[in-house]
């Protein structure tokens, strides 16, 4: 079982090993990252927000080499200086001042050093979660580097606490009660072993750290890759709280293994083309458009520069458009991921395929020359007689130093697409008019397509259009170059496209117009006619007025296609729109104001005719009370009778619904009680009447 | 045959007349306001004769009003008439007040569908 499993890891190896890694164009950290890493750390007035992102921001700026500026020391110092002179117990306080401060050297003395290391020991003992272990094992290294002896007493217990939230997997567990595991906290738990190893006043058991080499395997075990390569780490499941993506992930594992490695003795038997795809995905990347992204990168590149398992080494090319005309050499770079120089190596091209003929290469194991001042490996292809095209490039690197090949990862071969640009001769070229009965062509005239013709040609719809001409390399060979366009534009805008075709090592196009006549719309008149040849291997493309052409063609039938409707200018929707006439309602047509008011006096009459018959019947108000109460009651009756009328007058005028029926509600109420008294007196008074 | 039928019809109208004069007022009182209510209708109808329904809601609202206050009068009258045995032992006090009541509940109405 054992044995198969080896057999495998060796197949996978050499597969690995053979692999065709390089999609993306991969090169070291250069310039162009110190300067984008000086536009995104900014600080405003010397102080980056947070002690995290100062830490960030310092290391990165330790690692490009910038020069500390006072600014940021006179800004951030007094933070930490208060952070770590508090009374607090919070370790991830202390650690990240104490993170800032082994980059700034901020004035802290002795005593504040030997208070925080005894209360960071204070948590380690009572820590029982990964982070808390974390920051107390990390700020004691720190306040060691800064020259105070600090030992951790129980390293042993300590090693032992954290490796029991290992997982099987080569997880690690946040801590004893959280069930998922991470890959990040693996790697701040090995970044924390790493750091009890080196705190440890009597040595760490040698067995267990030959347990957590194994766990360091395992977690490189679930390595995931893409398809150029690179490969990183993630986390199994993507939870949203915990998730922290890829490059931070990486950049964690990295971290940890990293420093594992520096305390370890012996060896972690990583294999070294995982080191190198990791290297690999941090490069690229490109430069990263956030801070924490580029402290990432940058801070795992630093890391991985000088480990102790394998340093990945660079092979780039700071050109991939090579010119035969102004004969440039193939350059080649191999550097550490930083940019620093390699060890003794030598560069040979295995194969280099044409884009054409993917199976048979045209170069076989040519080693490249070294320059030693400019540390590039180079090569003269001049005399390899390579022709203009697109070319795929198969390096491979060898150290000089057989030992080094432990040291250093290099890729078993890493491939690259170059062009080699060269200047294209056009020759022979021939255009002419010719009739179809015709099989010789009589009438045609030598073409000069280095600069643009007039021409003027003539032709009816009988006849065909012939052009032809040759395309040939710098080395003599028959060129086929990616656009070959004739195109026939038309005075109206109308454009047609024709594509040449390539046969017996020439270019050659005949337009027949007599079955063209539909294509063409039937349009008579002036065309314009214009060459195109073009290649990303050319040097000199062009785009040719080769002059016009005078087509006669018959008039178009009844049923025949119409010309397209010229594109319409875009912006023309912005313009203004056509105006909208709005048809209103016509109002009703109203009686003349006359005519209303008549009626309108003529609708009162009748009301004159009530009073007026009224008086003649004798109206009289005899039965009206006299006595007080009833009288007054009386006059209420009538006067809230008058008063809802009035209210119904308002009504009509501006009241709406609701208030008229609320008001009438009261006036109703008081209607129906005051009416009630007076008409039961009424009653009586006409009962006793009766009866007396 | 034309003589007698007039003079027919003169003796219909005076006999009318005589019968008529013996109503007590209370109830002339009532005929008159019939009298003015449908009279105030029937102009407003030739005025919408003359210059078309448009407001409708106007026209209906005025003429459903006159004659809706025409039918409470009628009703008033039957209710408070002695000659009628139904109504007899009722006070005619009762009736007025249903008589205020429901004209004023349909003058309301009335001026919400005037508009």
């Amino acid at each position: 079982m054992a044995r198969n499993l080896r057999l495998l890891g060796f197949l996978a190896l050499i597969c690995a090993s053979l692999s065709i890694s390089g999609a993306a164009v991969i090169r070291p950290i250069n310039d162009a990252h110190r300067s984008a890493a000086l536009e995104l750390f900014v600080p405003t007035n010397g102080s980056f927000g947070s002690l995290e992102e100062a830490y960030e921001a310092l290391r990165t700026f330790q690692i490009f080499g910038v020069e500390k500026s006072t600014e940021i020391s006179h800004a951030t110092c007094p933070v930490v200086a208060e952070k770590l002179g508090s009374s607090s117990f919070i370790s991830k306080d202390l650690f990240l001042a104490l993170r800032v401060n082994s980059i700034l050297g901020c004035q802290i003395d002795a005593r504040t050093f030997e208070d925080v290391a005894s209360k960071l020991q204070a948590v380690i003992k009572n820590a029982s979660s990964l982070v808390d272990f974390h920051y107390g094992v990390e700020g004691l290294l720190h306040i060691k580097d800064q020259g105070i002896s600090v030992a951790l007493s129980d390293a042993d217990g300590t090693f032992h606490s954290i490796k029991a939230l290992s997982q099987s997997d080569g997880r690690w567990r946040y801590d004893s009660n959280s069930a998922e595991s991470s890959t990040y906290a693996a790697g701040i738990a090995l970044e924390t072993l790493a750091g009890v190893v080196s705190l440890a006043d009597k040595d760490v058991d040698q067995s267990k750290i030959g347990i957590v080499k194994h766990d360091i395997i395992k977690l490189f075990d679930s390595i995931k890759s893409y398809d150029d390569g690179t490969l990183y780490f993630d986390e199994k499941h993507v939870d949203a709280s915990e998730y922290k993506g890829p490059l931070a992930t990486s950049a964690s594992v990295i971290r940890g293994v990293t420093a594992f490695a520096k305390v370890a003795s012996g060896r972690l038997n990583i294999p070294s083309d995982k080191m190198l795809g990791l290297a690999k995905f941090f490069l690229s990347i490109g430069i990263p458009g956030c801070t924490k992204d580029l402290f990432n990168q940058i801070e795992s590149l630093s890391h991985l520069e000088d480990n102790r398992v394998s340093i990945p080494l660079i092979l780039s090319l700071p050109s991939t458009v090579l010119s035969l005309t102004t004969r440039d050499q193939l350059k080649v770079e191999v550097t550490t991921v930083l940019g620093s120089a390699a060890p003794p190596l030598t560069v040979s091209l295995v194969q280099a395929f044409r884009s054409d003929s993917k199976d048979t290469p045209v170069l076989e194991n040519q080693e490249l020359q070294f320059d030693s001042e400019n540390t590039i490996h180079y090569l003269d292809i001049i005399p390899l007689k390579l022709d203009a095209g697109k070319y795929k490039l198969m390096f491979e690197i060898s150290l000089h130093d057989p030992e080094n090949l432990n040291t250093y990862a290099t890729a078993g071969r890493t491939s690259v697409m170059a062009f080699i640009t060269g200047s294209i001769n056009i020759g022979k070229a021939e255009i002419g008019i010719f009739d179809s009965d015709s099989g010789k062509s009589e009438a045609l005239q030598k073409l000069d397509l280095s600069r643009d013709s007039a021409l003027s040609l003539a032709a009816n719809h009988l006849q065909k259009l012939h052009l032809s001409f040759q395309l040939t390399t710098p080395l003599g060979h028959h060129f086929k170059p990616h656009q070959v366009l004739l195109k026939l534009r038309h005075e109206t805008n109308v454009e047609h496209i024709f594509v040449m075709e390539s046969s017996a090592r020439q270019f050659k196009i005949v337009l027949d117009f007599l079955s063209l006549v539909e294509k063409f719309y039937y349009l008579s008149g002036k065309y314009e006619i214009e060459l195109t040849v073009g290649d990303a291997a050319m040097e000199n493309s062009f785009l040719r007025a080769l002059g016009h052409i005078e087509l006669d063609l018959p008039k178009p039938p009844e049923k025949a296609a119409r010309p397209p409707p010229l594109p319409v200018d875009p912006y023309s929707r912005f313009g203004p729109k056509q105006e909208i006439a709005h048809i209103f309602r016509e109002p009703e047509r109203r009686p003349p104001k006359e005519l209303s008011l008549t009626f309108l006096a003529l609708t009162l009459l009748p009301f004159v005719g009530f009073l007026i018959g009224l008086m003649r019947l004798g109206v009289n108000l005899k039965s009206f009370p006299s006595s007080v109460v009833p009288a007054s009651f009386s006059i209420l009756f009538h006067a809230g009778i008058a008063a809802v009328l009035l209210l119904y007058v308002l009504f009509w005028l501006k009241l709406d619904l609701f208030t008229t029926l609320k008001v009438l509600g009261f006036l109703g109420v008081f209607l129906v009680f005051v009416g009630h008294r007076t008409l039961s007196h009424h009653a009586s008074a006409t009962a006793k009447l009766k009866s007396s | 045959m034309a003589k007698s039928t007039s003079s027919d019809a003169q003796m219909l109208i005076r006999s009318l007349r005589t019968a008529y004069a013996a109503t007590p007022t209370n109830l002339k009182i009532i005929d008159v306001y019939v009298v003015y209510a449908i009279v105030t209708a029937v102009i407003q109808v030739v005025y919408m004769g003359v210059v078309g329904s448009f407001p409708f809601n106007s026209f209906l609202s005025g003429v459903l009003f006159c004659v809706g206050t025409a039918v409470l009068a009628v009703c008033l009258r039957i209710q408070v008439n002695k000659e009628n045995k139904e109504f007899k032992d009722l006070p005619p006090e009762r009736p007025y007040a249903d008589f205020v009541l429901c004209n004023l509940v349909l003058h309301l109405v009335i001026m919400n569908f005037l508009g």
